[in-house]
C-alpha cells in the first residue's frame, strides 16, 4: 500500500492536472468520469488521466490517498480538489476557471 | 446490487441528524441517485469537507453498493 501512495504521489506531483478515471479521455467507461472530462476538455486544459480500470492497486489505493470513496478524482498541482459533483459546482461557479488560472496549468496542445 | 432511495436518505439523516435531503431517481431504475443535501453542519466547511461528512454517513457501501450518487450539498439559507 506504500508503494501504491508513493506511485500516486509521483503521478500527482510529476502533473499539473491529473484525472483519475473509469476508462480514458477518449474513451470514458462511465457517465460520472465522462462528465469530469468534459469539464476539463472545456476549460482546455492539458491534464493527464489515468485509468483506475487498468491498474487495481491505483483503483482502490486512490480511495486512501485522498480518503475520498468514489472515482473520478481530479488533482491541481499535488492537491485533490474534489469528485465529478464538486467539478461541476466549482465550473458552474467559475472557481475551477480560477484554480487553473491561478495554478497557471498550462493549456491543453 | 444496489441500495433502495429510503436506506440512502436514513442512512444520511442517521449521520447528518438536521440534514433536509432531496432525493432524485436519475434513471427510474432504483439504482441511480441524485441527492441535494441541506445541512446546518456544512456552514464554513469546504466542498470536500462537507461531500465527506454525507459519504461517511452512508458508509462503506459508497463506491460499492451505492455506485452513482450525484450529490450536491449547502448550507441553509
Amino acid at each position: 500500500m506504500s508503494d501504491t501512495n508513493a506511485r500516486i504521489a509521483e503521478i500527482v506531483s510529476r502533473n499539473d492536472v491529473v484525472l483519475f478515471m473509469k476508462g480514458t479521455p477518449l474513451f470514458p467507461q462511465c457517465g460520472f468520469s465522462s462528465r469530469a472530462v468534459a469539464i476539463l476538455d472545456h476549460l482546455g486544459v492539458a491534464y493527464e488521466g489515468v485509468d483506475v480500470l487498468q491498474d487495481m492497486e491505483v483503483r482502490q489505493g486512490i480511495k486512501a490517498y485522498s480518503d475520498w470513496p468514489t472515482i473520478p478524482q481530479l488533482y491541481v498541482k499535488g492537491e485533490f480538489v474534489g469528485g465529478s459533483d464538486i467539478m461541476m459546482e466549482m465550473y458552474e461557479a467559475g472557481e475551477l476557471q480560477q484554480l487553473m488560472a491561478e495554478s497557471g496549468v498550462s493549456p491543453a496542445s | 446490487m444496489a441500495m433502495p432511495g429510503a436506506e440512502i436518505v436514513a442512512r444520511i439523516k442517521a449521520g447528518i441528524p438536521d440534514a433536509q435531503v432531496t432525493l432524485t431517481d436519475l434513471a427510474g431504475d432504483d439504482n441511480h441517485w441524485a441527492a441535494h443535501v441541506v445541512s446546518a453542519e456544512f456552514v464554513g466547511k469546504t466542498r470536500v469537507a462537507q461531500h465527506k461528512l454525507v459519504y461517511a454517513a452512508i458508509g462503506a457501501d459508497m463506491g460499492g453498493a451505492l455506485h452513482a450518487l450525484q450529490l450536491t450539498t449547502a448550507v441553509p439559507t
